[in-house]
């Protein structure tokens, strides 16, 4: 019998500890426990054995640590081989009559991914992918991931597996006592994502004890529509007399584990401190039991690396504005690659209370493959909400969907065959949940019948790929009234029947209703009220638009889905107190200013300079307001920090108050189609191997401030990527920042490939570690100590 | 016999709002400024965790080497502070991830709070060092050195990997150790505690111990 087919109609027993195992074996701190599969074969090979004798079903090799990073490839086939090896042998000398199985052990890599740490999504993608080879090479017949603490390590891991086998997959986490992984993912989030990529059971394991790990074991068997996986730990260790005990005894274990089976759990094993007589116990107090048929929970949801949102019982909103279709400034952005403009619409839209953000990053101009990547992996560094992928362009969708960490939100498929052709398999290889549109090869039906005759050929065609209906979401088509008065009907009894009739949910994206109308935000909001009585799961829309946040929460208030009409409330109080903090702030007789700009800026007020700043543009010239207004103030800021009247914080507040005027400068340029010509190009970057760019972001917000075009290349960069850079601009000055005396020397070795490269650019270096003699001894042209000196340095290089 | 690895996770330490100002570059404080750095806090608060790992090792000095059971290291000042120690703490402490988010998020959008983040994370993170090594010496009724990283003096930070390897970190609290020997979450520490029956001298202000006498961070008086 194959372990799938086992699995379909039996309680799975695993095994239990190892590490304590082999400690108590002789295994000293800091040694590997992979290589004991080489020089212990006897001892591993026991343990397994005495696990089988137990009745487990299934042994994991002891391969834990298994990797690249750790051994050598010589020497991680030499493991892995040996350790397959020790658990075949196991088997074989073993007498229990139960089906044994062996499952090649992937424990973490033992690296935090980017952007919080330093390996890179495909490098840990690679890592892996050697680990499952060489088991599938060996004999493994399936695969267990386990421990894992971030879920997009956990991604990694299974892509690996998945690419590179075709063995059944468990995926196990490790969830802290707040119930979430420690990157920050919910058992809900995780099952979205692993069920998603077509895990074959997904569960919890290690750091708890079995009753701490119930509330986990509750989520994923609410959550989950494959079986659940639980391998606790015997609960914590504790000294005693030098020798290392756990908590919780075999049968307080099985006890507790016992209930979990019974809640549902299907395949159940031990971790830390559990040993055969744990899995013995277990066995014995489970026998009997008849194993819970796995059902399907039909749930429609996306998920992002710290929580799954789900389509059904309250409305979801989508927001659309990171998106350059009619709006000047965003398509700047993207051809300046002015990613920091993209995030602040992202923040800003999630302050509204979107649940969901729609990711259109596609202009004619821009790689858009790589453009949409990296947008999703900015926006994913910063805010929490699941993301919906929208984009045309198949290799951009793969590329973004690959290195999604979640569940995403797919925009879109359609009835073409072609179309379909190209997006099913994404869906299938990556998860997610993708919005169909009721369009195919003839256009758009202009009846309902029509458009839901599609829909069935898309979900029969999605069954065909091994897609649920749960993971399609109809998308019904608003056209606007304007050109057709009877479009809207169409389109709402369109998603009427799709949710009645087919049993699915929709979503719509509203705003195209009224197109050509005047005074849009009014047809959009009694629109989307229609939409959501006729049963709309989800509305791509403007969360800036008061009519639709208000047809939102008066929804919601009327239908019960807002509990003491708490949101409605919050939502009408804003309108009432729209002034904020910082306007009241008083004005002392030592403060004379010369106007109200000036003191916005000197005293950090972020909105009050954008809302004075956007009173002058009636009548003043845009030009005119940076230089008699901005430029002073920021004058009078910077020379305080340098006389030591003024802090960091305070010259920053400033800094971001000019940011704030200057943004309200730019984007009524780009409405007139202009352009400010700037100071002069500085190239930016936090060197190779540092991570963290706090003083990189400074700079870079006090140059802008002062005019320059910064191109800013993130952190970890490379030295080729800087040269480059530097070259095809022709940049006549670059700054670097490193934080760690170790990554000094990538600072040094850039700056030595632009002196031979770009004999032109003037180097600028800072840092918590750089000192004077530092700079001197790695040949950078200028030291400077804090962010006005950068600034003051370019400026001289510009004027020279 | 080796010893076994603990973990410990403590309550909310009390602020330092002088420590938080002192981090983030401010010799003195008006209404923005406060403003600012309350808001932070307001923030991150219920975000961050107190964590340590930490096992205690049997410890030999010899002339500049310290020999710790598993692994030793070279060191004229680790072993200038260990000497009279009969054994030593090596611990990992974390406040976790999620500063290490807000940060990333408002480095892109707002440097001010990023800068205000950092400050609290750091002083943040010694709060809780200090915690840990109250709560060690009271529990074991002894005294301790003050607590000696890598990096520190003349201490390589190549030391990190035998520290990593030994406390299990990554799986334990969640700190991972970088190419870098940056570590992840960014507001995490390592270091060695001496334990000694011997008199300590009294606590001074930890800056007084250190030679850069230039440092805008400088604390000492």
């Amino acid at each position: 019998m194959t372990f799938s087919e086992f699995l379909k109609k039996h309680i799975v027993y695993l095994d239990g500890g190892m590490g304590t195992l082999l400690q108590a074996s002789g295994l000293k701190p800091g040694e590997y426990p992979e290589r004991w599969n080489i020089t212990h074969p006897e001892i591993i090979t026991k343990i397994h054995k005495d696990y089988f004798d137990a009745g487990s079903n299934v042994v994991c090799t002891n391969t834990f640590g298994a990797n690249t990073l750790k051994f050598s490839d010589g020497e991680l086939e030499e493991i892995i081989r040996a350790a397959i090896a020790n658990a075949k042998a196991a088997r074989e000398q073993s007498t229990a009559g139960q089906e044994k199985f062996i499952a090649l052990d992937i424990g973490p890599s033992g690296k935090l991914l980017k952007p919080l740490g330093d390996l890179d999504f495909e490098d840990a993608v690679s890592v892996f992918a050697e680990t499952v080879k060489l088991g599938v090479k060996y004999g493994a017949e399936l695969i267990i991931i386990e421990t894992m603490n971030d879920s997009y390590e956990t991604k990694a891991a299974l892509l690996a597996a998945k690419e590179n086998s075709d063995l059944p997959i468990i995926v196990s986490n490790a969830y802290g006592e707040d119930g979430k992984l420690m990157t920050g993912a919910s058992p809900a989030a995780m099952a979205a994502m692993l069920e998603g990529m077509g895990a074959d059971a997904i569960g919890a394991n290690c750091s708890l004890g079995p009753k701490q790990l119930m509330g986990v074991a509750e989520e994923l068997l609410a959550n989950a529509s494959v079986p659940v996986v639980l391998k606790p730990n015997a609960g914590l260790p504790k000294s005693v007399n030098g020798e290392t005990v756990f908590d919780v005894t075999a049968e307080e274990f099985s006890e507790d584990a016992a209930a979990i089976v019974e809640r549902g759990v299907r395949v159940v094993g031990g971790c830390c401190g559990t040993t055969p007589e744990y899995i013995k116990a277990l066995v014995q107090k489970t026998s009997g039991f008849m194993p819970k048929m796995i059902e399907n929970k039909n749930l429609t949801v996306v998920s992002s690396y710290t929580h799954a949102v789900s389509l059904g019982t309250s409305p979801v909103l989508i927001g659309e504005r990171i998106n350059p279709t009619g709006k000047k400034r965003f398509k700047q952005a993207l051809i300046e690659n002015d990613i920091d403009y993209i995030l602040s619409e992202g923040v800003n839209q999630q302050e509204k209370g979107v649940h969901i953000l729609d990711v259109n990053v596609g202009l004619p101009d821009i790689d858009e493959c790589e453009m949409l990547k990296n947008t999703v992996c900015e926006l994913q560094a910063v805010i929490d909400l699941p993301l919906q992928i929208d984009t045309s362009n198949t290799a951009a969708m793969e590329a973004a969907m690959r290195r999604y960490n979640g569940k995403a939100m797919i925009n879109s498929v359609n009835g073409k065959k072609e179309s379909m052709e190209a997006i099913f398999p994404l869906v299938k290889k990556y998860g997610g949940l993708v919005v169909a549109l009721t369009l195919d090869e003839d256009g758009i039906p202009e009846t309902a019948d029509g458009r839901v005759k599609i829909a069935e050929k898309i979900l029969k065609t999605a069954a065909e790929y091994g897609i649920d209906k749960k993971d399609i979401i109809f998308d019904t088509l608003a056209m606007t009234i304007s050109a057709d008065t009877s479009a809207a009907t169409a389109t709402l009894e369109a998603l009427y029947r799709i949710k009645t009739e087919l049993g699915c949910h929709t979503s719509l994206g509203i705003s195209n209703v009224s197109f050509g109308l005047p005074n849009r935000d009014a047809v959009n909001g009694t629109f989307f009220a229609l939409a959501l009585e006729n049963g709309l799961s989800a509305a791509i829309m403007n969360p800036y638009s008061i009519d639709m946040m208000k047809t939102y929460y008066t929804y919601k208030a009327l239908k019960g889905l807002d509990e003491n009409c708490a949101e409605y409330i919050r939502l009408a109080e804003s309108f009432v107190t729209c002034g904020t903090a910082e306007t009241t702030g008083t004005k002392s007789a030592a403060e004379d200013f010369k106007s109200e700009l000036q003191r916005a800026v000197i005293k950090g007020f972020k909105d009050k300079a954008a809302e004075i700043t956007k009173e002058l543009l009636k009548g003043v010239l845009p030009l005119d307001i940076v230089q008699n207004e901005i430029i002073p103030a920021l004058n009078i800021v910077g020379k305080g920090f340098e006389n030591k009247t003024v802090y960091l914080p305070q010259l920053l507040m400033s800094a971001e108050a000019a940011k704030s005027a200057f943004e309200m400068i730019k984007s009524f340029m780009s409405r007139d189609g202009e352009k400010s010509a700037g100071k002069g190009i500085f190239v930016l970057a936090t060197v190779h191997g540092d991570i963290h760019d706090i003083g990189k972001n400074i700079v870079k917000l006090l140059l802008e401030n002062y005019g320059f075009d910064v191109v800013d290349l993130g952190k970890d960069v490379p030295p080729e990527k800087i040269v480059e850079t530097v070259v095809r601009l022709h940049a006549p000055v670059a700054g670097l920042s490193a934080l760690m005396t170790t990554t000094v020397p990538s600072m040094e070795e850039t700056i030595k490939q632009l002196k031979i490269s770009a004999p032109w650019c003037k180097t600028v270096v800072g840092g918590a570690v750089l000192t004077q003699e530092y700079a001197d001894k790695i040949g950078a042209d200028k030291y400077a100590k804090d962010a006005m000196e950068a600034v003051r340095y370019a400026e001289k290089i510009i004027a020279e | 016999m080796s010893s076994i690895i603990h973990i410990k996770t403590y309550n909310e330490p009390p602020f330092c709002e002088k420590e938080i100002l002192r981090y983030s570059g401010c010799k003195s404080t008006d209404s923005e400024i406060s403003a600012l750095m309350q808001s932070a806090i307001g923030e991150v608060r219920k975000k961050l965790i107190y964590k340590v790992c930490y096992r205690e090792l049997q410890i030999a000095v010899n002339g500049d080497v310290c020999d710790f059971e598993h692994f030793s290291v070279q060191s004229k000042n680790l072993a200038d502070n260990l000497k009279d120690c009969f054994s030593v703490i090596v611990f990992s402490a974390t406040v976790g991830i999620e500063i290490d988010r807000l940060i990333t998020k408002y480095g892109r959008i707002s440097p001010s709070k990023a800068l205000a983040l950092q400050a609290i994370g750091a002083e943040r993170i010694e709060a809780l060092c200090d915690a840990f090594c109250e709560d060690i010496a009271k529990e074991k009724n002894i005294t301790l050195k003050p607590r000696f990283s890598p990096g520190y003096g003349d201490l390589p930070l190549s030391v990190q990997r035998d520290i990593f390897n030994i406390l299990d970190c990554s799986k334990r609290i969640g700190v991972f150790l970088n190419d870098s020997m940056l570590m992840s979450p960014s507001k995490s520490v390592t270091a060695f505690v001496g334990l000694t029956n011997g008199e300590v001298k009294q606590k001074m202000h930890k800056c007084d111990s250190c030679d850069k006498i230039d440092c805008s961070y400088r604390g000492a008086l």
